[in-house]
């Protein structure tokens, strides 16, 4: 057993102190450490990932309890993909905040990020449900204080909304906690998938009412309508770099949502059938309309991101409900691209926003800079929207590829085609207002010119849109490996066998059962 | 017993989602409050009900009491009063700053 499984929690739980306790006063020491800690993350990343590329699945007790008793991290193959994307997308967001100054208009930026990394990383790695919401809060509370960064009013109206809604949220995962461990006595996710598999289909009151309050917690995290109404204020009141490393968390929800319902109510576990096709696909559906009729619909670049954002999810979730290896497939590949797209996005409205003074979709004079955000605007609502060359085409592909042949066919080919070409109208509205009217209108004489936004940020958001032209070269091995990891979640023996057979403290765990 | 401990959860999440759908954040704050209360007394039943009896193993006692939950609802206090603590903090600035305490949107000024 190897200790490096727990460096991408322990690292930024070390580091956020430090930064706090010793660098208090000073930015340049912050940002060092700041950027040093999260490349270190990358490198750990990437080992971690190599280490799991080959489908074994690396496990770690803490204080060397043996599984069902003690908490444990897992990473496999999906866990350190994950891990390794939060990393890659930090760096980006972590270089935009130094380059535009955000992380200097309020106090403890880097602290809290650091923490926020922590939050996320053990919740893509740990392997029990209770410690799951110890991290669901942990990444939370991080984003609460990230969230209203720089304050203002109506960033603390937002914020308040942002942290009601996730309260409300955390109440319901504890009910669902509690319904599961009094059906089963175990919050381990291997030793409940196995004792799930026990139950009498007769008796399945308690356990259903569980799966189902978690799927709700799981959907609230990932924006499925009905539950989406505290992303678009949140995300587009935020500050540009934090709203674009949340990019990241709604993916932990679509992370949370596979992980359990391959690992522990998969479809073909008779107390929980029915709930992806009847409830999950269509609620999905409804959201992908919704999320792109938002983008045509917004008056402001950052609603217009945060809508897209949903829609994105909303594509996430159509394909995970279908709930073949095919569709997980390609719901991995989409994560990846859905992530770095969105990522992009919000920190190129920051772009607009520093180079013009607001966000508001009118004709107004060039802004700083225009050239260039231009650009990157471009590249970045081709990859969202889905069109070709990039990534976002060859993902919506592989969706409607999972679609074909299924009963669902026509729903998810009618809303997915016809939503995007929705999203393509409002991104090509966005974008001609936005930089191609504007050269038909004058400086005024009292304005102020607004300053060119630093290179730093060009080079960030820059980074982002070429991983994403990345992620489409190599789409060939991407969804490669995405397939494997789709095939090792559904036959899932390796992954209970590794947690559930490995000695630790209590030596036979199979043996003495709790209960 | 059974019926007390379930009716005071079902009492307690009752008034708390009434609060909570009050939309001001005084109630919104206290409805949650309430609603953690009703969850951490969930959490307790969800390891069956035992009276008096001891949690830790010893040499002459032969009813136990599940001693996972009562570390769940330890966790679940202290997390639940830190983010408490957070909410009552941000209400106050956002209260402050526009004197308005609605948790929901206000439509603006001049549109239906």
């Amino acid at each position: 057993m190897t200790h490096w499984l727990i460096a991408p929690v322990v690292l930024p739980a070390l580091l956020a102190p430090f930064i706090v306790l010793a660098a208090r006063y000073h930015i340049g020491i912050q940002r060092a450490f700041s950027v040093a800690g999260v490349l270190a993350l990358i490198v750990i990343a990437a080992g971690l990932a190599w280490q799991a590329s080959d489908g074994s699945v690396a496990i770690y007790q803490l204080g060397d309890w043996a599984a069902p008793f003690g908490i444990i991290l897992v990473g496999d193959s999906l866990s350190t993909l994950m891990v390794l994307l939060t990393a890659v997308l930090a760096l980006c967001v972590l270089l935009y905040a130094i380059g535009s100054g955000w992380d200097d208009r309020g106090r403890h930026f880097h602290a809290l990020f650091q923490f926020q990394l922590m939050g996320i990383m053990g919740a893509f790695l740990t392997g029990d449900l209770f410690n799951l919401f110890v991290f669901f809060e942990v990444l939370l509370i991080a984003s609460y204080g990230l969230m209203i960064h720089a304050g203002g009013t109506a960033r603390l109206q937002a914020g308040v909304q942002y942290v009601l809604f996730n309260l409300i949220g955390s109440t319901l995962f504890l009910f669902a906690l509690g319904s599961i461990y009094a059906e089963t006595g175990t919050l381990n996710m291997a030793d409940l998938a196995a004792r799930v598999a026990l139950i009498d289909p007769a008796e399945t009151v308690g356990i259903r009412v569980a799966s189902v309050l978690l799927l709700l917690v799981f959907a609230i995290k990932a924006a499925v309508v009905p539950l989406h109404f505290w992303l678009p204020s949140s995300y587009a009141e935020a500050p540009a770099p934090v709203a674009a490393l949340f990019a990241i968390m709604t993916k932990v929800g679509a992370y949370a949502i596979i992980r359990v319902y391959t690992l522990v109510f998969p479809p073909e576990v008779e107390v929980t059938a029915g709930l992806h096709d009847l409830w999950l696909l269509p609620a999905a559906l409804v959201s992908l309309a919704i999320g792109m009729i938002g983008v045509l619909a917004a008056k402001k670049l950052d609603r217009l991101v945060a809508f897209s954002v949903i829609g994105s999810m909303a594509m996430i979730m159509v394909s995970i409900s279908l709930f073949t290896p095919t569709s997980i497939a390609a719901a991995l590949y989409y994560v990846v691209h859905s992530t770095l797209a969105g990522a992009a996005l919000f920190l190129i409205s920051d772009l607009v926003r520093t180079g013009r003074g607001n966000v508001d979709l009118t004709t107004q004079a060039p802004a700083a800079g225009a050239a260039l955000t231009a650009a990157l605007f471009f590249s970045g609502a081709i990859a969202m929207a889905g069109l070709p060359p990039l990534s976002g085409f060859l993902g919506k592909l592989l969706v409607l590829d999972a679609a074909y042949g299924t009963d669902k066919m026509v729903w998810v080919w009618v809303i997915v085609l016809s939503s995007s070409l929705i999203s393509i109208l409002g991104f090509a509205r966005a974008g001609s207002i936005l930089f191609w009217k504007s050269h038909s209108v004058e400086h005024g004489e009292d304005e102020l010119v607004m300053p060119r936004p630093a290179n730093l940020s060009y080079v960030a958001v820059g980074g982002l849109i070429g991983l994403l032209a990345l992620h489409t070269i190599f789409a060939g091995q991407v969804h490669g490996y995405t397939t494997r990891i789709a095939a090792n979640l559904f036959a899932p023996t390796a992954y209970m066998e590794a947690v559930l057979d490995t000695p630790g403290k209590l030596s036979k765990p199979k043996t003495e059962e709790a209960h | 017993m059974e019926l007390l401990v379930a009716s005071a959860i079902g009492i307690m999440t009752a008034a708390g989602l009434y609060l909570v759908l009050r939309l001001r954040t005084f109630p919104v704050i206290l409805g949650i409050s309430l609603l953690t209360y009703a969850v951490n007394v969930f959490l307790f039943a969800s390891g069956r009900l035992t009276v008096g009896a001891s949690p830790v193993l010893r040499d002459d006692v032969t009813v136990y009491t599940d001693p996972l939950p009562q570390a769940l609802v330890l966790t679940a206090i202290v997390i639940s009063f830190g983010m408490t603590a957070v909410v009552v903090m941000i209400g106050l600035g956002a209260f402050l700053g526009s004197n308005d305490d609605h948790v929901d949107d206000q439509p603006e000024e001049g549109k239906p």
